[in-house]
């Protein structure tokens, strides 16, 4: 591996800052890594090679010149496949959308390019963001870099394993019930969901409208802090983004939050939660409270996971969030119908309603399908207010939880998924399992609050351990503060798969 | 079974009508209609993945006014909402709408029925959504669809079911289009689509005096019928679903009823003339509507309430009492000044600066509309000030100059935009008060036109059409510089009679 890979996004940045490192150089190390070890991986949906080293090249003159550069000048990324560029194509890993190329870049891909960032590709993820392990792309099962028996997690599975397997400096990818932080927790990465409306959503592919938040991925907690600054900001073009200044995340990042109060959520810390886990969540308590910090106990009891007599986990905020989520999912992707967008049948039909059901039944993968169905019930006639409407009043007690919750606490801490990265294959058969995988992540997106796993060391079967924070609304600052004081005083950081340093 | 005695048709309206705001709804595309196909698109309106929707602020103060126009209450919590359908002219196959918080609610309109009475219909609300685009049949093969309209803005006022005849259906609906004008919110060009009315119809067979009393009658089926974009149509199906259900009441009697059928959609077939069924109750669509995720709700305080408040001012029913009251003018010259707002502001300017309202009226109605007519305008388009047309009308009614010149003055001034008596003077169409030059005119009449001469002085019927022959005459010798007032004088002093 060469010394560059192993950079951190902001080393990397300030060395080509200051010409120890040219951009195109970087480029062309991640280019050959990725061309080395996505065979094994599949991480990447579309690389766009010589646009970037374009790019990079742009970028080495602007600094030869004695241009200002960006934030993120000459740093390779890569961006999730369901986040529109107006080059390559967006396909949200699904068949339906297999050729589609946007005319328009996101919000956030503008954003990252004109802070001099150079994409490098897009990364794989579970169709339409769908699932929490990547094997629900129509495409390939990304592999996780720390075994690759092992899957990713997901949704954004691809960035998460790009980002570990050092075949970029860092990414971006969605969170709507976890799928930013539980597959950093698979890959021992830092995975950020921001607060809902503090980054744009415009040009991200549109899954869980009022949950869906794009965040980075990357190697530590100050990397995270200066994607975040480079992506966050009001958008005109998206009436939920938020108009309120952003912090300067890096400026005080290093420094601990005094007198911290960190809330252990009671109802995460239970029986059912996997021992290395809950001996890590348990760690990270008395690293905090050496550092000075208060321990409190917190209850959420809206987002309580019960265990019943066969060991079947259960919670209302899965359920709340598997209506909530399905429903705009439903119309979000009623758009796919092989007349406006997508894969369009070929066989004859008869009416246009035999067109669009064919082309939706070849386009759409299973789970997807799942969900569509789930949905389009949720917010029938006569079953609206059963279903639909009690998933929303659910959700407003589960965010009256964590408002209570925050008056005495700076931070939550929790673990991220109730186990590490499973098998591939392990849990396609049975879906209601697979949604569990998000217990501990989901009710965030239903609070709209932000939440951070960070990694934890290694579990006795080499696989990443992960905890979560959790931060108020707007309360990034604080939130990447506190992971800092963890990052610092665990000393695990930047973790390398073998499968790097193999390469 | 025979015809029963007691029928009353109870209907009521919902009339889209697309406001006309600069931009589209959701986006900043240009609101036009007519360009070629697809030329104001962007991803917002073709339903692109990842595009989002950003409101359009006038086109919620342009609800507002209809609404507060129709006495409608405006709540101070508005929401957006999907109404879920596929349809290829509809990009997301959602229509972004408004479902139970709708802009404005519970208002009325007053309209006038024949005979000088009003009758109060009740609004039940006018809520906002997007329009869908347009699918085209001209090609062979298949079908086009063009979303320059996808996104446009579009009202749609519901009322409650307060309408008894076709004559009350076409009075609510002209004094709608007159009002969407009036408040200059949308040219509600029915050929353009621009205006669109939906009617729900069915009869109450029973005491009439008892409608919705379910011990003293009972509903037909209640037939929708969708898109009619002329009032001729919106007449037309009327009065065709009335006798429609006549004559299915005379066929199956009791049978026939909303009990039994429910509702139908219907759709008018203009080159029938007449409607065909399009769908029952077992197909009706489920909308699946629920809260638009994408965009904030509406928060409407009373000092926004009151600023659009302002800017309604006065509305055409009033006005037209007004100038009626006020103007002694006809009523149909009251009408044709209360199409829209600025043609009457511009008579109650002229007014206000001095001006006789008749002789204001008169011009405007005369050479004015003739000019509006030709340049396919309204009367307060053609470009003339309020001082002008005082100016004028005040030249008129000092004898200054005739109603001929009056004309060409008034011509010149809207092309040149001079002052009229700056045009009188210049072009000679001043009046003449030289009794001399007047004179050898009348003299040199008199010689020409023996007949006429002698009709006048022999007095009996002939003598007044002779007189007014005379009249003329010399009218057309002074080339339109004497007034009728100074030849006839004249003419009376060398004549007699």
């Amino acid at each position: 591996m060469s010394d560059i890979l192993n950079l951190s996004a902001l080393g990397l940045r300030d060395a080509i800052a200051a010409g120890e490192v040219s951009a195109a150089e970087a480029t062309r190390d991640y280019l050959d890594a990725i061309e080395a070890m996505d065979k094994k991986v599949c991480a990447y949906n579309e690389i766009f090679a010589e646009r970037a080293m374009g790019r990079a090249e742009e970028i080495d003159k602007k600094r030869s010149a004695g241009k200002t550069l960006g934030a993120l000048a000459g740093v390779p990324v890569a961006v999730k496949d369901n986040i529109c560029t107006s080059f390559g194509r967006t396909s949200c890993s699904s068949k339906i959308l297999e050729n589609f190329h946007a005319p328009y870049d996101a919000t956030v891909a503008g954003k990252l390019e004109s802070a001099g960032a150079i994409i490098l590709g897009k990364t794989n993820m579970d169709e339409f963001a769908m699932g929490s392990s990547t094997e629900n792309s129509a495409f390939n099962a990304t592999r996780n870099p720390w075994d690759t028996s092992h899957v990713p997690g997901g949704s954004s599975g691809g960035s998460a394993a790009a980002v570990a397997a050092r075949m970029c400096a860092a990414a971006v990818g969605s969170d709507t019930g976890g799928s930013i932080r539980q597959p950093a927790a698979f890959c021992g990465v830092v995975g950020l969901k921001p607060t809902y409306g503090r980054v744009s959503r415009y040009g991200l592919v549109a899954f869980g409208s009022s949950l869906d938040q794009i965040g980075p991925l990357a190697r530590d907690v100050a990397d995270s802090a200066l994607l975040l600054g480079a992506i966050a900001g009001h958008d005109t073009h998206d009436s939920t983004s938020i108009d309120r200044p952003v912090p300067e995340y890096l400026a005080s990042l290093d420094k601990p939050v005094e007198k911290l109060r960190v809330g252990l959520v009671k109802e995460f810390h239970s029986e059912s939660l996997d021992d290395e886990i809950r001996a890590a969540v348990d760690k990270a308590v008395k690293i905090y409270r050496d550092a000075g910090a208060e321990i409190i106990e917190v209850s959420l009891p809206h987002s309580r996971v019960d265990t019943d007599e066969g060991g079947q986990l259960s919670s209302y905020a899965v359920a709340c969030y598997y209506l909530v989520a399905t429903a705009e999912a439903s119309s979000n992707l009623a758009r796919y119908d092989g007349v406006h967008y997508g894969h369009r049948t070929a066989d004859k039909v008869g009416d246009i309603i035999e067109l669009y059901s064919r082309s939706r039944a070849e386009g759409f993968g299973d789970e997807v399908k799942r969900r569509i169905m789930l949905g389009t019930y949720a917010l029938s006639s006569g079953y609206y207010d059963a279903y639909y409407l009690k998933a929303l009043k659910v959700r407003r007690l589960i965010k009256n939880d964590f408002d209570k919750a925050f008056e005495n606490c700076d931070v939550l801490l929790c673990p991220v998924a109730p186990e590490t990265a499973f098998k591939i294959g392990e849990k396609t058969a049975d879906p209601l399992t697979m949604y569990l995988s998000d217990i501990y992540t989901i009710s965030v997106n239903l609070a709209g609050i932000p939440g951070v796993s960070i990694p934890a060391g290694l579990s006795e079967s080499g696989l990443p351990l992960a905890v979560q924070l959790l931060g108020n609304v707007f309360a990034e600052e604080t939130l990447l503060r506190a992971a800092r004081m963890y990052e610092m005083a665990s000393g695990i950081t930047r973790l390398t798969p073998e499968i790097v340093k193999e390469n | 079974m025979t015809k029963p005695d007691n029928t009353q048709p109870v209907i009521g309206l919902e009339i889209h009508v697309e406001l006309a705001t600069e931009t589209k709804m959701f986006c900043r595309c240009a609101n036009r209609f007519g360009d070629p196909p697809n030329t104001h698109t962007c991803p917002v309106c073709i339903g692109m993945p990842g595009s989002l929707p950003v409101m359009n602020k006038k086109a919620v103060e342009y609800s507002m006014k209809v609404g507060m126009a129709l006495n409608c209450t405006v709540p101070e919590f508005t929401k957006w909402d999907r109404k879920s359908y596929y349809y290829p002219d509809l990009p997301k196959n959602y229509q972004i709408s408004q479902y139970d918080l709708p802009l404005t609610i519970d208002g009325h309109l007053d309209i006038p029925l024949t005979g000088g009475q009003t009758k109060r219909i009740g609004i039940t609300r006018a809520h906002l959504e997007e329009d869908a685009g347009k699918n085209v049949h001209d090609f062979p093969a298949h079908t086009g669809v063009d979303l320059n309209r996808a996104g446009v803005p579009l009202l749609e006022i519901v009322t409650e079911p307060h309408l008894r005849s076709v004559e009350e259906v076409m009075s609510f609906a002209r004094a709608m289009h007159r009002l969407v004008r009036w408040l200059g919110v949308s040219q509600a060009n029915m050929e353009m689509g621009q205006m669109r009315f939906e009617p729900n119809i069915s009869l109450w067979v029973g005491d009439p005096e008892k409608v919705f009393d379910e011990s003293a009658g009972y509903f037909t089926p209640i037939f929708e019928v969708k898109n009619l974009n002329s009032f001729r149509s919106l007449e037309r199906t009327c009065q065709w679903v009335i006798d429609y259900h006549q004559a299915r009441i005379a066929e199956k009697g009791r049978g026939w009823s909303l009990a039994d059928v429910g509702k139908q959609n219907w759709g008018f077939r203009d080159d029938l003339n007449a409607c065909e069924f399009q769908r029952g109750k077992e197909e009706a669509h489920d909308y699946r509507y629920f809260p638009e995720p994408d965009l904030a709700p509406v928060v409407v305080d009373d000092a926004w309430r009151e600023r659009i408040a302002k800017q309604i001012g006065e509305l055409p029913i009033a006005r037209k009492a007004r100038y009626l009251d006020k103007y002694k003018i006809s009523e149909k010259e009251a009408d044709a000044l209360t199409l829209d707002s600025p043609t009457g502001d511009l008579l109650d300017a002229a007014v206000a600066a001095g001006a006789e309202a008749k002789r204001c009226v008169n011009l405007m109605l005369g050479k004015g509309a003739s000019i509006a007519n030709e340049r396919g305008c309204r009367i307060a388009e053609i470009r003339i000030t309020p001082e002008q047309l005082a100016e004028l009308a005040k030249m008129l009614a000092g004898g200054k100059v005739n109603a001929t010149a009056a004309d060409k003055i008034f011509a010149k001034m809207v092309e040149t935009g001079d002052t009229p008596g700056k045009i009188a003077e210049a072009e000679g169409l001043l009046a003449i008060f030289d009794a001399g030059k007047i004179g050898e005119w009348v003299d040199q009449a008199i010689a020409k036109n023996p007949q006429a001469v002698e009709d006048v002085r022999a007095g009996g019927k002939k003598q007044k059409k002779a007189f007014g022959f005379l009249t003329g005459q010399v009218m057309q010798l002074s080339g339109g510089a004497a007034t009728p007032a100074q030849v006839q004088k004249l003419l009376h002093e060398k004549l007699g009679g």
